[in-house]
């Protein structure tokens, strides 16, 4: 770690959750973190992947179940759906507009941000294995694909770890 | 008060993170030593902005009201 990482403390975040609510908090998190000069580090991990899947490519994986998972689960930053009130898509799309007007970022917008400030995005290798995703499913602005052991030897050098 | 100001950037209809986002992305791209005016309109930033400054390190140079906009001046550490 360097210098600045433990003069101004630094936060691991665990995105478990493919909820663009939950996932759209994590960024309000990690960006004002990383404004303040923390290193921060998001480790994506089982639904939570959807969030830095690339769009398109509805049918991934190896066998009939991977597949079967994959179509049902389709989801990217631009189509997640929220925790509550979802009612078939019109909960987030009613939420979307809501936020455009108070001028709150969308997660693509939040993503970028993150990038320009030097967060960094680990998906999880175990997660993707079960669900048969490969790196090239995933945003360009990922490092590499990591498990749960170099997570927790990032998390472990941490001030602050926070699990959505 | 009058302060020589190197940049200005507007965050007026901006909420919380925003305001403090801007204002890294925009010292990125200054050098030490300059100031930076933030415009805002939210209340939660005026309380926000000084204490990312305390714990950024950059120099909290002041804060002024006009009207519904407020201003931060901010000095640029290294």
């Amino acid at each position: 770690m360097t210098e600045q990482g433990k003069n101004k403390g630094s936060v691991t975040i665990v995105l478990f959750s493919g909820d663009m609510d939950k996932a759209i908090a994590t960024f309000v998190i990690a960006t004002a973190a990383a404004s303040m000069g923390m290193q921060v580090t998001i480790f994506f991990t089982f639904w939570g992947l959807n969030v830095i899947k690339k769009e398109g490519g509805l049918i991934k994986g190896r066998n009939w179940m991977q597949k079967m998972l994959n179509i049902m689960n389709y989801g990217h930053a631009k189509k997640l759906a929220i925790s509550k009130m979802n009612m078939f898509g019109m909960g987030p799309a009613m939420l979307k507009t809501m936020m455009s007007h108070k001028k709150v970022p969308s997660l693509q917008e939040f993503i970028s941000m993150a990038t320009a400030l030097g967060v960094k995005f680990y998906p999880c290798e175990m997660s993707m294995t079960v669900m048969g995703l490969k790196k090239e499913d995933f945003i360009d602005e990922c490092e590499e694909v990591i498990g749960a052991v170099s997570y927790l030897s990032i998390a472990k050098e941490t001030t602050i770890n926070l699990f959505i | 008060m009058n302060y020589k100001v190197d940049k200005s950037i507007d965050c007026t209809g901006l909420s919380c993170p925003l305001p403090s986002v801007k204002t890294t992305l925009a010292l990125e791209q200054m050098e030490v030593g300059q100031v930076i005016e933030v415009l805002t309109d939210d209340p939660v930033s005026k309380r926000d902005l000084p204490v990312w400054a305390q714990s950024t390190g950059n120099e909290l140079l002041g804060v002024e009201e006009e009207g519904k906009v407020i201003k931060i001046y901010l000095k640029k550490a290294e």
